[in-house]
């Protein structure tokens, strides 16, 4: 009975969300306030019936329903209940429906904090949501029924979770990939409300800038989680393959990291106005085409559950529809004059303009790089696959490119600065800087390495500028002592960002260059070295877990005679599948982490093992966890909370641009 | 001025183009190296005798190639299928590829055996002559010792009725070989 109530509960939803993508988009063609104002209410009943459909499909996880064909292909008695509960979005059907259930979330949110706006514009926003909403909700129903049953012929057991699943990371990082992911249809919706309404000025974007900083800091978090579980669960150590599966969730994250910008020049200026939008449409179709490179197969890839044809053709049918249609509504409303407002070639929106430009490069080359194999494959070509070395040689630069002028940017003026003004602030830190470069790099290897000079010189470049813009906020020179009430969740927010931006490149270049590792044939008794660090395997012993049987290793490690940790890395075969599971151990801190994998057995007696030593790896996470957070801090700016839609002044040089 | 705006779109549209083409495209369809051709002539030890064998191992025919091992997640759900098709009388060869022989043994021990033999293939070397892609993958062995077809993933009774069927005529229809699906 239980799938059975899921199932109608999915209808009564698509149902509802057709009703929400119909009934107030004519509403607020027809200026029909009644039709309008039904927007909010069908946004929470499509909101409630996802939850119930979402519900019920964990109940049958959580009570081992195998004759759901879901449950029985991803689950398994023996499952601990936590992992029951997360292998509902470890698999295709279930993972779309929490796309689902997250988008109404997004709906609902709207639908709430939306009071104060233009009802014209709310009914549209969420009429917009609702045909996003209908397009999944049909694909669901359709062709990926999370509810299909397997009768008469129930399997006694079910067939397991895939054991690299089977891990608390996985459990939150969906949900909060997907909160970015689907956040950025708020700030598509909100582009193609205005399009239709053709108001096109700066109070649509500071409605929707609340909104994308949130998306997107959610996206952040999301692939910092990804990146954090691939180097401990794959037992390889690597934080960031340049997988497609990975790409897909990269280039919202670039385009977005774009958008975040370019509506603040749009709210505080008037000006890119056609970008913005643009960006905004970009953003969420790269998510669209992200879900579609992930479920159709198009792509192979170890995170694409499903290689369906006919799935695939339904994404793309509705990508068509969706982004074909936003970018035709475009093409036809977007203003094609000049906007009034100028600003000098010397100025914060130049910066900008340049960090809009560095982006959405970026998000082409990874784009090219991702469907390159496609396309030669199209053209009959032959098979191709497009590894790292493709995208480090073009993104690396890129970034290193935007660098120099996002220190400029936080104390740089609207409309019109000069260059002596800006080195009359920068140029003294800059050159402190530029000491600490030339003096930090050889530190901890023998030879000077010039990239961790400069990755040390562009994050501290990073670091000065955000610092100096902090204090010339708080600092006052007339009244002396620190005005700590100037500081605004905006700037607070983009500082944070920024510093989480440098932390992560300095992170990135160190472990690259720095990072040690060793291949050894390790037997009971063994010591090896590595660095300063000293490996002995005391014991090797059996461990049972809930649902699987592990070799586990005991390592102690020391650094000079002093006992740094026991680390104990596994080799675990999981009951169910009998899939072989490598779990690497791990001594984590803040300057470096040595991390031990088991390979395979040699003989009774040893095991080969892979040592490493990633210095500063910690610093890629916490920075982008800076990073997504800074974007979280952003929204709570107070003139977020007063949707009024008049454009102030903007003060020179203080105004914060978030993000 | 206003033709500038529709970049976008046209930019979109060559994109959806190449994807609707993406998706017309197997990518798991290889055309198998040496269809046609005799098989790949081998020298080894068999799987479980530890005798020596050669291509003059491989008698029976019409007969099915099975490329398996124990790595292979596949392999496993496949696994029943093969014995319901041996159990009906279809000869069938494994290749056992760049696995452990003595894990293969345990597999075969554990799970049942279905195999006339298996070519032992831990280098690789034998797939590589065939053209293999990964496992599981069957290949059909016509009565002239040419490799007749290939298929590439997991082998079951729709792929078995329409693929295979024309060098078995024997194997029964699905409603017979219903019990192969307890498995799953």
């Amino acid at each position: 009975m239980i799938p059975e109530l899921g199932h109608v509960a999915l209808i009564i939803a698509f149902v509802l969300a057709i009703g929400l993508a119909v009934v107030p988009m004519w509403g607020a063609m027809r200026r029909d306030v009644a039709a309008m104002n039904m927007a909010p209410s069908l946004a929470v009943g499509v909101t409630v019936f996802v939850a119930v459909a979402f519900a019920l499909l964990a109940v049958s996880f959580l009570q081992d329903d195998f004759s759901v064909a879901v449950v029985a292909a991803n689950s398994n008695s023996l499952l601990p209940p936590i992992f029951k509960f997360s292998a509902l979005w470890g698999n295709h059907e279930g993972s779309l429906l929490l796309w689902v259930l997250i988008l109404s979330g997004w709906m609902t949110a709207v639908a709430t904090f939306s009071r104060g706006l233009p009802l014209v514009m709310v009914a549209r926003v969420l009429s917009v949501m609702g045909v996003v909403a209908v397009g999944f909700l049909a694909f669901s129903l359709l062709t990926s029924n999370p509810f299909e049953r397997l009768l008469p012929n129930t399997p006694l057991d079910g067939n397991d979770l895939n054991p690299l699943l089977q891990d608390p990371g996985l459990i939150i990082h969906p949900p909060l990939l997907y909160m970015g992911y689907v956040g950025l249809s708020v700030p598509f919706a909100f582009a193609i409300a205005a399009l239709m309404g053709g108001r096109l000025d700066a109070s649509w974007a500071r409605w929707s800038r609340p909104w994308t900083n949130v998306a997107w800091g959610f996206l952040t978090l999301g692939i910092m989680l990804g990146s954090w579980w691939a180097y401990y669960e794959l037992g390889w150590g690597g934080w960031w393959f340049w997988d497609p599966v990975e790409n897909a969730s990269f280039m919202p994250w670039l385009m977005g990291t774009a958008l975040v910008h370019s509506l603040a020049v749009t709210e505080k200026r008037g000006v890119f106005r056609s970008w913005t939008v643009l960006l905004a449409i970009f953003a969420f179709s790269l998510s669209l085409l992200g879900t579609f490179l992930v479920r159709s197969g198009v792509l192979t890839s170890v995170h694409a559950f499903a290689a369906d044809p006919e799935r695939g053709l339904f994404i793309l049918i509705f990508l068509a529809l969706v982004v074909g249609g936003s970018l035709l509504l475009y093409a036809l409303r977007a203003p094609s004059v000049a906007s009034r407002v100028s600003y000098g070639g010397v100025s914060r929106e130049s910066l900008l303009m340049i960090n809009n430009l560095v982006f959405t490069v970026s998000t082409i080359v990874v784009l090219l790089g991702t469907l390159f194999p496609l396309i030669m494959d199209a053209f009959s070509l032959g098979k191709y696959s497009v590894g790292p070395p493709y995208f480090n040689a073009v993104f690396v630069p890129l970034m290193a490119l935007v660098m120099p002028f996002m220190a400029v940017g936080p104390l740089s003026r609207w409309r019109e600065d000069t260059t002596r003004r800006w080195l009359h602030e920068l140029l003294v830190p800059g050159l402190g800087v530029l000491v600490v470069a030339i003096v930090l790099a050889p530190l901890g290897s023998e030879d000077f390495n010039v990239w961790i000079a400069l990755a040390v010189l562009l994050a501290g470049w990073v670091a000065v500028g955000v610092l100096k813009g902090l204090w010339r906020l708080i600092a006052t020179r007339t009244e002396g002592g620190l005005k700590w009430r100037r500081l605004t969740p905006s700037f607070l927010g983009m500082a944070l960002a920024h510093l989480g931006f440098a932390a992560v490149v300095l992170g990135a270049v160190v472990v690259s260059q720095e990072n040690q590792e060793r291949d050894l044939r390790m037997a009971v008794g063994d010591v090896e070295t590595l660095g300063a660090y000293r490996f002995e395997l005391m014991s090797l012993r059996q461990q049972a877990g809930p649902n699987y049987l592990a070799d586990q290793a005991v390592f102690e490690v020391r650094r000079d005679q002093e006992l740094i940790g026991v680390l104990m890395p596994e080799k675990r075969r999981y009951f169910a599948s009998g899939r072989i599971m490598t779990e690497a151990a791990i001594d984590a801190s803040l300057w470096r982490d040595l991390y031990i994998a088991l390979g395979e057995p040699i003989g009774e007696q040893a095991w080969a093992v892979r040592l490493q030593c990633k210095p500063m790896v910690r610093w890629l996470w916490l920075g982008a966890l800076m990073i997504g957070l800074g974007a979280l801090v952003t929204a709570l700016d107070r003139r977020y909370r007063s949707q009024r839609s008049t454009v102030p002044a903007a003060a020179p040089g203080v105004a914060a641009v978030a993000g | 001025m206003r033709a500038k705006k529709f970049i976008p779109l046209v930019a979109f549209a060559v994109l959806a183009g190449l994807l609707f083409r993406g998706l017309s495209i197997d990518p798991t369809e290889l055309p198998a190296a040496r269809l046609g051709q005799p098989f790949p002539n081998f020298a080894g030890p068999e799987l479980r005798s530890g005798r020596q064998i050669s291509v003059a191992a491989l008698t029976e025919r019409p007969a099915l190639v099975n490329v398996w091992a124990t790595w292979c997640y596949s392999c496993r759900v496949e696994h029943p299928y093969l014995l319901a098709l041996a159990e009906q009388g279809v000869p069938i060869y494994g290749l056992n590829y760049k696995d452990q022989p003595v894990k293969a043994r345990e597999w075969l021990a554990q799970l049942g055996d279905p195999y006339q033999l298996n070519v032992v293939d831990v280098e690789g070397s034998v797939g590589l002559d065939l053209g293999v892609y990964g496992a599981p993958e069957t290949y059909v062995l016509d009565a002239a010792g040419h490799i007749a077809h290939r298929h590439v993933g997991v082998l079951d009774e729709a792929v078995f009725q329409r693929d295979f069927s024309r060098w078995f005529p024997t194997v029964a229809s699905p409603a017979a070989a219903a019990g192969s699906e307890d498995g799953l």
